[in-house]
């Protein structure tokens, strides 16, 4: 058994009579070098470890629970946090859905998501990374003028979930990161690209790929303008479709729905995408980086299919949202760390490829505008409405043939409008940090916002 | 709690040994932050949490190497292993153990008159539930209430091998309503935060029926917009919210650490005009009770007024210790972190534009045509090329000098540089909004601020053809 899973264990001891209690802790090492003009600029080293608990009293009127947590495991901040959680817990309304998780019956797979390697690499290759990732993009192209950093970072991060409804679960998973952004320049204005790569090691890590990457978003941008404003098919790189899947994951959390906060609710069934999109939810697949065995509330993760051949299929749940619901949990609770409660969410999105390229897509599109960064993302996308207008940066696409760089434009359409116009969808499926994996997709209907 | 949080002479030893190798400069900041939070979901009270965290940051600099650890074990043990981690980007030399010398101790008292910690859990309850009882008094079209309330007590130490030890006790409130109307043309969301560097004393029950009826307002109203336009539009942005325009559009190309990277349009235009000569921009830390207010920063600097652009002119940036070390200057007071586990970094406090002498309403009346902004969201920049983005949550068409059609929610996106030149009126009606800023994978508290302005032409992007 874990040594986390152990000390979960013990704070369970402290629980009284007629109350249940749930407790998640965690540990992580962190290391991030920052490497500028040829140097370590940044290196930070860094331990932590904490807590949350929940208790939760049964009532007439239904269950209540109260939270804490403490960036800490000393025994004097457990004594403190269950004092806490009990003290809150008697402030919440009695609520006949609210309850802890139990297992249900679904084994747990076997994934292999951590790496030795992380903690064996020593931390001079580590800072090497960082420099040589520099250099590559200082001198891979005349026109790079400046790299305000390059980064390595890497972390070791372990999880267990213990409670007085029979929960044991204890996971671990390590990561390793390069990101660079270049800013580039020709006589004329400054244009900026990032590149990446991640990996659950450091030996994972493309450098190359990412400095290449970085070069040549920030070099095909010189010379961009502004356009007038037109109606277009807009096609999403990997990168900036994978962020879209995000938003729409959001939707379709089973908390949104229950809390009346989802376009999507009511609507199982129902035809609410092209028939060549088919999304879901898979932490199984241990290609996705933020893979798990499994989810916050330690019931076992698993394959969720929510949107087949364009029809709404389902949502995912926690076990209150889908108590509320009528349902079972889909395994698909997260958590914001130690201090966050469990709430329902993707973690793992993918959307199913399509049987053509990118090449392909812009011949198909023909004119059209290419995406390749959006920027404004949380002040721009409603999730409740549907309302979508995010800043991007990318090249037109004329003749089926990438043509001129263009800045400054917003394109907006709403999410419920995108996902029944959805044009094409890529086969270059592309894993990447975050919830979602992304692959080339057109999209029609696009106001461009320009002049 | 022991006020100090830790001993004066074990942070003068632990320094001492982050100094052993080599260092330039070493700094201990020790933090101490209790937090509580609780919402009110469709009348349920949920989520009542409470959180403590405490623990201690330490950075060593040498050259132009900083090397950081952080530890939440705050024993003699614990720092002197965090400041040994931290000096092993020290390599090269070092003679050993330092005697590092602390001043007093510089300790700032919160300002909070009625601490969050005294406060009744059941009369925090009872004012959710008043916000709700506002917000849905507001119609039957409001579908959906969610009141949130927060508070954290910071209270920090930091001391560096300068010889400064300087404290502050930070008590910050929040409190924010978010509703949902729902009518024939599906769901629309109105938003309305209260928050302030105060205690429960910035709650009265008066102010949260206020936000929320302004947020239910803003939600059923949206249910009758259509879309936004696209394109470029004069753009009259009402007082307040609007500072976040400046926020995005050149405060944080204003930073030192974007300037000194020469990653920002702004890097070597000091002295030159920037902006509309009705332009006077200013980041002031010392504006009490505001949401980015500070005694000190998290370097120990104390918070100032510092004017970045002047009728128009560009006079300075915003520096922290480090960017200003270099400089040979003093740093301006925008040292910040967002807690013991992050370094410090240049970062805005409260921003905003100085007001004008014109008055709103005439400002909208001589608009024939545009777009009335009475609500920002938020925003995002790239200070390398100058693009921002900033989305309005609230908005209007202004036709023949009058506000009409309700718009859906968009973002507008704008080049700082070109932006700033097309201020052509500013009123004298002046509020501040606070704000969370993020940068770099943290989060601070900021405030941004401004009186009823026109733009010439910002563009606009909605989804309407």
């Amino acid at each position: 058994m874990s040594q986390l899973l152990e000390q979960a264990e013990r704070i369970l001891e402290s629980a009284h009579g007629g109350e249940e209690i749930e407790v998640y802790v965690a540990r992580g090492v962190d290391t991030e070098v920052q490497s500028y003009q040829g140097e370590v600029e940044e290196l930070t080293t860094a331990t932590s470890n904490g807590f949350g608990i929940r208790i939760l009293n049964d009532g007439a009127g239904g269950a209540r629970v109260g939270t804490a947590w403490a960036g800490s495991l000393d025994d004097e901040a457990i004594v403190t946090a269950l004092r806490e959680a009990r003290d809150n817990a008697t402030f919440a309304t009695e609520d006949e859905f609210v309850a802890f998780a139990r297992p249900d019956g679904v084994a747990a797979v076997s994934l292999t998501l951590t790496d030795d390697a992380v903690a064996n690499t020593s931390l001079e290759e580590k800072i090497a990374m960082a420099i040589e990732l520099e250099r590559l993009v200082r001198g891979g192209d005349p026109r790079i003028r400046q790299v305000e950093s390059a980064n390595y970072s890497d972390y070791v991060a372990e999880a267990a979930i213990a409670s007085t409804t029979g929960i044991r679960a204890s996971y671990a998973r390590t990561g390793a990161y390069v990101s660079v952004e270049a800013i580039a320049n020709d006589g004329g204005d400054d244009q900026t690209g990032w590149g990446l790569s991640a990996g659950r090691a450091p030996g994972d890590l493309d450098i190359e790929k990412a400095a290449t990457d970085a070069i040549r978003r920030a070099t095909r941008m010189l010379g961009a303008v502004k356009p007038k404003s037109f109606k277009c098919t807009a096609v999403f790189d990997p990168r900036t479709a994978a962020t879209l899947f995000s938003i729409i994951g959001g939707a379709l959390s089973g908390e949104a729905v229950v809390r009346g906060r989802s376009f999507f609710a009511h609507r199982v069934g129902e035809m609410v995408a092209a028939p060549s999109f088919t999304l879901l939810d898979d932490p199984t697949d241990p290609r996705h980086f933020s893979a798990s065995v499994y989810d916050a509330e330690g019931l076992a993760c698993r394959r969720n299919v929510l949107i087949e051949k364009g029809e709404l299929k389902a949502f995912v749940y926690d076990t209150v949202s889908a108590r509320r619901a009528g349902t079972a949990s889909t395994g698909s609770a997260v958590r914001g760390g130690i201090a966050g409660s469990p709430s329902a969410g993707c973690r793992a999105l993918q959307l199913a490829p399509g049987d053509i390229d990118q090449a392909e897509i812009f011949r198909r599109v023909g004119n059209g505008v290419f995406v390749e960064s959006l920027f404004g993302v949380h002040s721009g996308v409603n999730p409740v409405s549907g309302d979508f207008s995010v800043g991007v940066t990318g090249l037109m696409i004329r003749d089926g043939q990438l043509a001129e760089p263009v800045r400054e434009i917003t394109v907006a359409s709403t999410l419920q409008r995108m996902l029944l116009d959805v044009a094409h969808v890529g086969s270059d499926l592309e894993w990447l940090p975050g919830s979602a994996a992304g692959q080339t997709v057109a999209i029609d209907n696009i106001a461009v916002s320009g002049v | 709690m022991n006020s100090t949080l830790v001993e004066q002479d074990v942070l003068a030893r632990t320094l001492g040994e982050a100094m052993a190798r080599g260092g330039e400069f070493a700094e201990v900041f020790v933090e101490d932050r209790t937090t509580s939070s609780a919402m009110l979901d469709q009348r349920r009270v949920e989520q009542l949490s409470s959180g403590h965290e405490r623990g201690a940051g330490i950075r060593v600099v040498v050259g132009d190497t900083t090397g950081f650890a952080h530890t939440a074990d705050l024993t003699e043990g614990g720092l002197v292993a965090a400041a040994r981690a931290a000096a092993a980007v020290a390599r090269d030399g070092g003679g050993g153990v330092r005697e590092i010398a602390l001043g007093p101790l510089r300790d700032h008292p919160s300002r909070a008159t009625i601490p969050p910690g005294d406060v009744d859990k059941a009369r925090k309850i009872e004012l959710m539930n008043h916000a709700d009882d506002a917000a849905r008094s507001e119609g039957s079209s409001i579908t959906q209430v969610q009141v949130a309330l927060g508070d954290s007590t910071r209270h920090f130490v930091v001391a560096n091998s300068d010889g400064l030890v300087a404290g502050d006790h930070q008590v910050r409130t929040r409190f924010n309503v978010s509703c949902i109307a729902t009518g024939d043309t599906g769901m629309q969301t109105g938003y309305r935060p209260i928050a302030g560097t105060r205690g429960f004393e910035l709650l009265s029950a008066e102010a949260v029926a206020d936000a929320a009826r302004g947020a239910a307002r803003q939600a059923i109203t949206k249910l009758d917009a259509r879309p936004a336009p696209s394109g470029d539009l004069p753009v009259v942005l009402a007082g307040g919210s609007g500072g976040i325009l400046f926020h995005e559009a050149c405060g944080h190309g204003l930073e030192a650490d974007a300037i000194m990277k020469q990653a920002s349009v702004y890097a070597g235009k000091v002295g030159q005009l920037v902006a509309s000569p009705l332009v006077t921009l200013v980041d002031d830390g010392t504006v009490e009770g505001e949401w980015g207010y500070l005694a000190i920063d998290d370097e120990g600097r104390p918070g100032a007024r510092n004017v970045l652009i002047e009728n128009g002119v560009l006079t300075d940036y915003m520096w922290d210790y480090l960017r200003s070390r270099k400089e040979g200057r003093v740093s301006s007071g925008n040292g910040r972190r967002q807690s013991y586990q992050h370094l410090p970094m240049v970062r805005m406090t409260n921003t905003y534009l100085l007001a004008g002498d014109a008055d709103a309403d005439e400002i909208v009346a001589q608009t024939p045509y545009g777009v009335y902004v009475a609500q920002l969201g938020g925003g995002q920049v790239n200070t390398a090329t100058g693009d921002f983005v900033f989305g309005m949550t609230a908005a209007f068409m202004i036709e023949d000098g009058k506000i009409t059609a309700p718009l859906r929610d968009c973002n507008l996106i704008g080049n700082g540089p070109d932006v700033l030149q097309r201020v052509d009126a500013v009123a004298s009606d002046f509020s501040m909004m606070p704000g969370t800023c993020g940068k770099n994978g943290q989060s601070v508290p900021v405030g941004t601020g401004q009186a009823t302005m026109r733009l010439t032409g910002v563009t606009i992007g909605g989804a309407a053809a």
